[in-house]
């Protein structure tokens, strides 16, 4: 049988991917230019039986997820840059309180109201750095309406493995334009559920790890009652402030993240193999990118493209590994230099690492990257 | 025979933190109480707090347990209760965490009337951080941030409840021990958004700046400005002066979110 094939926007596409991952929950508030997401969630998810809620604010819809989490629903809310900003709040208490939830940001311009309409890719440092405190970030970049999809059901599945908040952060170019889209089957992309608790009521544990570092999470309304708090916690979940337990359990969930990074991160190779220039971009500038290295191919300049899939975990590894075979680096971005940055931080003075900065509202055509190859090679 | 309290506490999770003389225990006495005698199973009932003394209070109760961030709980209770409906939900908090920081979910859960329980503790104070003014501290009064006397109005935090849409709003205090547990149970078996407050002290924090020479003064104006709303009626402007109503201020029935959102299902599934 013919697969479903459909002309979907990016929005719509990351709605649908959530529906396919299993969620059943969507608490939100309304802000340009995710708010299709919620349009859709607030369509579909009452057909299934799902449960949508447009909240009274950014940090109620953030609040609102992670208390239907702890029920055992697969939860997902969308946002842009300000209410990302909001968010941040109680991201982290997502992240110490170890409840999966899937935060679909579309990246506007900012700070601040900014422009509300235009594209940006300004918010990543945000995605790692935002909430306060030691804390794990796993932030993907999908660069089309089809990966969209595709990387909001990996989010989903890397929240419930890991128990951790998952972004997604599309730029507006790719969360607003149209493509064709083909509908992967059922079981056809693999679909995570949560690990449910293997021992008793009375031996459980919120954050028993002696089942690992990704200790089983059991839901509210069952045979389980367990305490959840924002404070640092020991195993039972209850808060301590006992030096060896907090740094133990700091540790371990930073650890549970970055000791999986080949697990979580996913990155594209493009015409790398003898490249002697290596634009590293993300998002809609990779595909502007891309059809730089081409024309650059046509006149003879050994271009070659690393498309960032994860953004974090930072591709480290790659990219200090291209660094020793490479002249050098361009990192096309509009924002004013965050993944250039890590470029450099990684490539530690291996190759020269040149940046093209837009932050006036428009992509970065494939002319400018041209240029900028034709410039360094 | 007296009652077993221990039953619905965890073990090995007391003492509580709270100070000689605070009125919080007294009123998780009472809310215990209420759930005794509503018989509410501990594994389908969630007890969500935000930040500050009061909201310490679920950790002690064995019972599914979220003690969120400040101002919060409402927010999160929300996901809770839509997620799975048939969990009673029951919200506590103090004064500066649920009227300020929190004022926002607090008066959309009223307006959304969805079936939970907000007990409000009302001690006038922030007593965590040591005792700075709330949006509940009398105008006039001292707190660690307003030394020279407090210029702001205080919230009636009933009326802001009930203007906001809360379909049962009770009042009690932490001296007439004996009606709250009556008025909690009330208010959970109450369909739709009820709203407890409890009048409450804070000796460490606000009534040693304010002159009150003991927590027995403290808990003894508490028994003096209560008037119950029935006696109220038939005193005049003049003798409710300075008098606070208790008991059952407001009831009304009006269809709750989670069963409205039922009949959005219904809708969509056509």
């Amino acid at each position: 049988m013919a697969k479903k094939v459909a002309f979907l926007q990016g929005n719509e596409a990351a709605a649908q991917g959530a529906l396919y991952a299993g969620c059943t929950f969507f608490g939100g508030y309304p802000i340009t230019p995710s708010t299709e997401v919620a349009e859709v969630m607030s369509v579909e998810l009452p057909k299934i039986g799902g449960k949508f809620i447009q909240m009274e604010d950014e940090i109620g819809a953030m609040a609102s997820v992670i208390g239907a989490s702890l029920t055992g629903a697969k939860v997902l809310t969308a946002t842009s840059g300000p209410g990302l900003s909001l968010k941040q709040e109680l991201i982290g208490y997502a992240c110490i309180a170890e409840t999966p939830c899937v935060i679909v940001n579309v990246m506007r311009g900012g700070p601040s109201t900014g422009m509300p309409t235009g594209p940006s890719q300004s918010d990543v440092m945000c995605a790692k750095w935002g909430t306060h405190g030691d804390h794990p970030a796993i932030c993907l970049t999908p660069a089309s309406v089809q990966e969209l999809f595709e990387e909001t059901v990996r989010a989903f599945n890397l929240a419930e493995k890991y128990r951790t908040p998952v972004m997604v952060m599309p730029d507006e170019i790719v969360a607003h334009m149209r493509e064709r889209i083909v509908f992967p089957e059922p079981g056809e992309l693999e679909v995570i559920n949560r690990t449910a608790p293997s021992v008793t009521p009375a031996e459980y544990k919120p954050y028993d790890t002696s089942f690992g570092d990704v200790p089983p999470l059991a839901a509210f309304g069952t045979d389980y009652r367990f305490h959840v708090t924002g404070l640092n916690k020991g195993q039972d979940g209850f808060p301590t402030t006992k030096a060896a337990w907090v740094q133990a359990e700091e540790e371990r969930q930073v650890r549970k993240v970055e000791a999986n990074v080949d697990d979580i991160v996913q990155f594209e190779e493009y015409e790398l193999a003898d490249a002697e220039v290596a634009i590293v971009a993300y998002g809609s500038t990779s595909r502007s990118a891309r059809f730089a290295v081409n024309e650059a191919r046509k006149q003879g300049i050994k271009a070659g493209l690393f498309r960032i899939k994860t953004f974090w975990p930072f591709p480290e590894k790659q990219i200090a590994a291209l660094a020793g075979k490479v002249k050098a680096f361009i990192t096309p971005e509009m924002n004013l230099g965050m993944c250039t940055g890590e470029v450099k931080r990684c490539a530690e003075g291996k190759a020269a690492v040149h940046g093209i900065f837009r932050v006036d509202g428009e992509p970065i055509n494939p002319g400018q990257i041209l240029e900028k190859i034709k410039e360094v090679k | 025979m007296s009652f077993d309290y221990d039953k619905y506490i965890r073990p090995g999770k007391l003492p509580h933190i709270w100070c000689p003389g605070c009125g919080h225990g007294i009123v998780m006495k009472g809310l215990i109480r209420a759930i005794d005698t509503l018989g509410l199973q501990k594994n389908n009932t969630a007890i969500v707090s935000g930040i500050g003394c009061a909201s310490r209070l679920p950790g002690y109760m064995d019972f599914c347990t979220l003690h969120t961030a400040h101002g919060r709980a409402a927010a999160f209770a929300t996901g809770v209760k839509m997620a799975k409906p048939e969990m009673n939900v029951i919200l506590v908090g103090g004064d500066g965490d649920g009227t300020a920081i929190g004022g926002n979910h607090f008066i959309h859960a009223c307006r959304r009337n969805i079936d939970m329980t907000y007990i409000i503790m009302n001690n006038n104070i922030y007593g965590m951080t040591g005792g700075q003014f709330s949006p509940c501290t009398p105008t006039g009064a001292k707190a660690s941030t307003t030394v020279y006397g407090n210029p702001d109005p205080a919230f009636d935090v009933a009326k802001l409840a009930i203007g906001a849409g809360a379909t049962f709003v009770a009042r009690g205090t932490a001296y007439h021990a004996t009606q709250i547990d009556k008025l909690i149970a009330e208010a959970i078996q109450h369909k739709g958004f009820s709203v407890v407050e409890i009048l409450d002290d804070c000796p460490t924090t606000y009534g040693r700046r304010n002159k009150f020479k003991s927590v027995i003064e403290m808990m003894n104006r508490l028994k003096d400005i209560a008037v119950p709303v029935k006696a109220a009626e038939k005193m005049t402007a003049e003798q409710l002066e300075g008098k606070i109503l208790t008991g059952v201020l407001y009831k009304e029935e009006r269809p709750n979110y989670t069963d409205e959102y039922a009949k959005v299902i219904e809708r969509a599934k056509k």
